[in-house]
């Protein structure tokens, strides 16, 4: 466990070296303000579309976040041959995975609980004491979430020959999860045979993300998702996330380097 | 021999003054320009329309507050911030509407869990407001959208109580789209009903009323055109009955009885005004 941790830690440093979480922090910091600062109908009280705006734009940076962190993670290591030398200390492959995707999420949580708390503090400061259970859930279910990207992200890592095309496909298939994935079983009835089960098959096999999008009741003001329901999904995101990580090993563990 | 960062910074700093003064005196004064006067404009130019729809969307996505159906849901028909505004959900109440219908399998009964499920308006209190920046943005983006102009109006004056903002945004629909009847209309509701100042109420409406009249006939046959002459000729006959000049009420009954869905009813308020004309004599 030591040996992952240590691979996790190497990560994390990684994040708050580069530049790319402070750029988009700061991108979605003055944005908000600005929208914010807008006067609509001189009334002061007008406030949703802001947080709208913001939680929007934490979405987008922490997919950026977790996506271009991730994808390089193996390749780089490839690339600059410290691979070897992290191979023979001895760790195993599997190691080398959990570490990495370990380092990769802690980092993104990082990331994304500050980014929540400029939230908090920017939108959430008017806000009553019985709504922070939602921004809990909110901030929870979307890291959980991460979770899965990352792993899936890193799967592409070891499945494509440059990060730069795993970050595309990537960003592309986990959009499309996000936009249609919850649609495609109303989509797959408007198809005939075959392509109706294929739909169908891709709906059922696919990471539901969308679930874990609680913006919706963050910014319209609406209660907390039940505890139990949360741990659900989490779970179920737990599971894909082992999947994905147990299917990269499988494929790193047959790679030569 | 190695420049200087220096060097190069002061080049390029040099290079920039130069492209920035040779285009500028080429495009000539800026303030003689149309000026870009939001972000879209400056990005999308004319396109920026294309984005109006979407934001008027946006507004009626807050008024269900977030409980809104995708493109591959039920459509929902008429928006319903429009519908409030012209006072059709009193009659009917649509928060029943379940826009999602019954879960398909488990995937979308648990996904049920996370969104929102519940079909409410944002019509009480003042959290209407919420709707206001998107119907602004609509308007912004496409000046021709006549009813951001009175919806955002009718949720101004009604819930968040500002009807000197409503006249202005008004006024500013008024000058994108020089004497549009339905604006004039919401203009004078603005007058009658929150000035109480019914002689420019009167004007605004009789003005209302003359571009009607002055429209082509394909544009009087549709049902949201009878129905804004109904509302007009109904809202100057009411003015006309109180002030006691029952011809004129007459005479703007009888506009509303060739335009209205309900003509018998409108038949029955001519006969009272009538008798009422006859008692006075």
């Amino acid at each position: 466990m030591s040996k992952i941790f240590a691979i996790a830690g190497v990560v994390i440093k990684e994040l708050y070296r580069r530049k790319d979480f402070y750029v988009l922090f700061v991108l979605t910091a003055v944005i908000t303000l600005v929208a914010g600062m807008h006067r609509f109908f001189n009334d002061p009280n007008i406030v949703r579309y802001a947080k709208d705006l913001c939680m929007l734009l934490i979405w987008i940076s922490a997919l950026v976040i977790a996506i271009a962190t991730t994808a390089r993670q193996i390749p780089v290591e490839r690339e600059n041959r410290t691979i070897f030398p992290l191979l023979a200390k001895p760790v195993t492959r599997w190691q080398v995975v959990v570490g990495k995707f370990m380092g990769s999420w802690l980092a993104t949580g990082v990331a994304l609980l500050v980014f929540y708390i400029f939230f908090g503090i920017a939108t959430g400061s008017r806000e009553e004491v019985s709504r922070w259970p939602v921004y809990f859930q909110a901030f929870w279910l979307q890291w959980v979430m991460l979770g899965v990207v990352v792993a899936i992200t890193l799967l592409g890592s070891v499945v494509f020959s440059a990060p730069s095309a795993n970050v595309t496909i990537c960003f592309i298939a986990i959009a499309g999860i996000l936009f249609l994935g919850g649609h495609l079983n109303v989509i797959a009835l408007r198809n005939a045979e075959p392509v109706q089960s294929v739909i169908c098959a891709v709906y059922y096999l696919i990471p539901h993300l969308e679930w874990f999008d609680l913006r919706d009741r963050l910014v319209h003001g609406w209660g907390r998702v039940s505890w139990f329901d949360c741990g659900l999904a989490t779970l179920y995101a737990a599971a894909y996330a082992w999947l994905f990580l147990l299917l990269t090993w499988l494929v790193f563990r047959r790679k030569s380097l | 021999m190695k420049a200087s960062p220096f060097w190069i910074l002061a080049l390029l700093v040099t290079v920039c003054f130069t492209l920035a003064v040779t285009l500028g005196l080429r495009i000539g004064n800026p303030v003689e320009r149309p000026q870009s006067n939001n972000a879209f404009k400056l990005l999308f130019g004319e396109g920026q329309r294309l984005f109006a729809n979407e934001f008027y969307v946006m507004a009626d996505v807050y008024f269900h507050g977030g409980y809104y159906p995708s493109i591959f849901d039920q459509p929902e028909g008429k928006s319903h911030i429009l519908a409030a505004s012209r006072g059709e959900s009193d009659e009917e109440d649509t928060t029943n509407v379940d826009f999602f219908g019954s879960p398909k399998d488990w995937i979308d009964r648990f996904g049920n869990h996370f969104r929102v499920n519940q079909h409410t308006h944002l019509d009480q209190g003042a959290e209407a407001q919420e709707i206001l920046p998107w119907l602004k943005l609509a308007a912004d983006t496409n000046p021709q959208m006549i009813q951001t102009y009175t919806v955002a109006a009718y949720w101004l004056r009604k819930n968040v109580h500002k009807p000197k903002e409503a006249e202005a945004f008004l006024r500013e629909g008024l000058h994108n789209n020089p004497g549009n009847c339905e604006i004039l209309f919401a203009l004078g509701r603005i007058y009658n009903e929150d000035y109480h100042d019914t002689v420019r109420a009167r004007n605004v409406w009789t003005a209302a009323l003359q571009r009607w009249q002055a429209q082509g006939d394909d544009a009087k046959k549709s049902v949201e055109s009878k129905q804004l002459c109904d509302a007009i000729s109904m809202n100057l006959a009411y003015l006309e009955e109180n002030a006691g000049n029952w011809p004129r009420a007459i005479q703007y009954l009888e506009m509303a009885k060739q335009v209205s869905p309900a003509p018998d009813d409108i038949q029955k308020q001519i006969d009272e005004a009538k008798r009422k004309v006859t008692n006075d004599k």
